[in-house]
């Protein structure tokens, strides 16, 4: 579904990614580690059309969408809920969701509503309020909640746990799992290894620039090098 | 002199028939802040290229300026995307400080077109409606003033709900706080800051219409509006559309009551002492900090 083949990136002199390659098919979660700075937001916003590749490419259901914008690649499914939520703070909790469906499954957008309010109650609570004046933990929903509105084919999660209490990180991962559950391609990235692990079907580890280390999720999880490497244990 | 009830209530009547075109300026000027972050230097020279357009539609076609009304909306529309499209947008580079520079120069180049391709003089036109007068209450105003009023609070209506309740307003709004966000769910952040600008100088359009039938046009009207739209818009609260609706109301019947109890030449003053006034007690303005 997703082919990412030798991706560079970076940001003006600065290259971050030295050629990614990574790829998620339908209905699977994969999940991308990595420690801080090592460029896995930029991966993301590359893909999203953020930021334009130095090189490499990436397809989309066998469509080149390097470089293309990102209203065209929203359109065609591949949604990203961003790192730090970058929700609107000065519309309500409604709008905030109703812009979800700004390009995509406008005429569905009160049934998809509904069905963000299924999966996150403390939502429709808080329709009417202002985003911004939200707990973090509900703008992370709301975030999420968005990115849903577009029925995403490939929904990419940018650290969704950030900022949350452990007992709310419980409750997120378990609901990841969930709309995994639906069907839907996730590309998860994250700092919780462990649940994160837990939760992927493959995962890709980034380091300086490249994928040093990719596989199963289950047979990274015992990889003496990522613990050694990564979880520090 | 005694100014007794019925003379200050028509002066207070016709400020607020003025703070209605001055809202309606300051609509379109607060907007373009509100998204843009930019002040739009070009606004009074915008309006006053409109208002040659209205006078130019009547002299040459005979179309009345009420009826010119859509096609000057549609057309100011157009030339504000135009402008932000091929000139505003590319020649910023993304840099507040150089739009500010470029709104400035598309100023000087409209100004001098007009004087130009107009002279200096100053134009008025005259319809047979010009001189009718309506009674309220115990004040008596010409019938293009209530027009003018009344058309400007419906243009601010509509220009509200559209804002309020569509996908383009609520696009529009989400651009001028969080424009990561806006491009993650497929706005087209570009298209939007050319179109919040269009809407915008389309308000000038609106203004330019329901102004003439009272008012004259000349290359320099703009400066009139402009900085008393400023005014306004500050006093408002930068960006806030409530602020620029109350503000303009506020500014016209200040204007008028100075204009009554100062005089002509010292009636400004009452601006500016009203303006001083609410901002030393609200500094950000009558609703700062709201959309
Ligand atoms: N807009 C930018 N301009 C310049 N450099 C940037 C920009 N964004 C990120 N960087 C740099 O690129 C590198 C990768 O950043 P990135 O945000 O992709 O890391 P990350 O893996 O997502 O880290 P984290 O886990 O902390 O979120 C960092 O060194 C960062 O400083
Ligand atoms: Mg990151």
């Amino acid at each position: 579904m997703l082919e990412v083949r030798g991706l560079r990136a970076g940001y003006g002199q600065i290259e971050v990614l030295r050629g990614i390659d990574l790829d998620v098919r339908g209905g699977e979660v994969v999940a991308v580690l990595g420690s801080n700075g090592v460029g896995k937001s930029t991966l993301n916003n590359n893909i999203s059309g953020i930021y334009r590749p130095f090189g490499g490419a990436i397809r989309f259901d066998g469509t080149d969408i390097t470089g293309a914008r990102p209203p065209s690649i929203v359109a065609r499914g591949l949604i990203q809920v961003p790192e730090g939520r970058r929700i609107f703070p000065n519309l309500s909790v409604r709008e905030n969701l109703e812009l979800g469906s700004y390009l995509r499954a406008r005429a569905s957008r009160a049934k998809n509503i509904e069905h963000v309010f299924a999966i996150f109650p403390r939502l429709q609570e808080r329709i009417g309020q202002l985003a911004g004046t939200l707990s973090g933990g509900e703008q992370q929903m709301l975030a999420i909640g968005r990115g849903l509105m577009a029925e995403p084919r490939l929904l990419i999660l940018d650290e969704p746990s950030l900022g949350l209490s452990p007992i709310l990180v419980e409750e997120m991962f378990k609901l990841i799992a969930r709309i995994a559950a639906e069907g839907l391609a996730i590309l998860l990235v994250e700092q919780n290894v462990v649940q994160s692990l837990a939760i992927a079907d493959r995962a890709y580890v980034i380091e300086k620039g490249v994928i040093a280390l990719s596989g199963k999720a289950a047979d990274l999880l015992n990889d003496p090098t990522l613990k050694a490497s990564y979880l520090g244990l | 002199m005694i100014y007794d009830f019925p003379i200050i209530f028509s002066s207070v009547m016709n400020g607020l028939m003025l703070g209605g075109i001055y809202a309606l300026v300051a609509l379109g000027l607060t907007l373009i802040y509100g998204v843009l972050h930019i002040i739009n230097f070009a606004h009074g020279s915008l309006l006053m290229i409109a208002m040659f357009a209205v006078w130019l539609l009547l002299e040459t076609l005979g179309i009345d300026p009420y009826v010119a009304l859509p096609l000057m909306v549609a057309g100011m529309f157009g030339l504000g995307y135009v402008l932000y499209k091929g000139v505003v947008g590319p020649m910023s580079h993304g840099e507040d400080a150089n739009i500010l520079l470029v709104t400035l120069g598309v100023a000087v180049i409209l100004d001098n077109l007009a004087l130009y391709l107009f002279t200096g003089d100053t134009r008025i036109i005259e319809r047979p409606y010009s001189f009718e007068m309506v009674e309220i209450g115990p004040a008596l105003i010409t019938l293009p003033k209530l027009i003018s009023f009344l058309g400007s609070l419906a243009v601010c209506l509509v220009l509200w709900l559209l804002i309020d309740r569509t996908d383009l307003g609520k696009a529009i709004r989400a651009v001028a706080k969080e424009r990561q966000g806006a491009r993650l769910v497929g706005i087209d952040v570009e298209n939007i800051f050319a179109l919040t600008y269009a809407i915008g100088v389309a308000c000038l359009g609106a203004a330019a219409c329901l102004l003439l039938p009272t008012f004259y046009v000349s290359p320099q009207v703009g400066n009139v509006f402009v900085i008393i739209a400023f005014t306004i818009v500050v006093l408002g609260g930068m960006g806030s559309f409530l602020g620029a609706l109350v503000g303009g109301l506020i500014i016209g019947v200040t204007e008028a009551l100075g204009g009554l109890f100062l005089g002509e030449a010292l009636g400004q003053i009452g601006i500016s002492l009203i303006f001083i006034l609410i901002l030393l007690f609200r500094p950000t303005g009558l609703f700062g900090g709201a959309k």
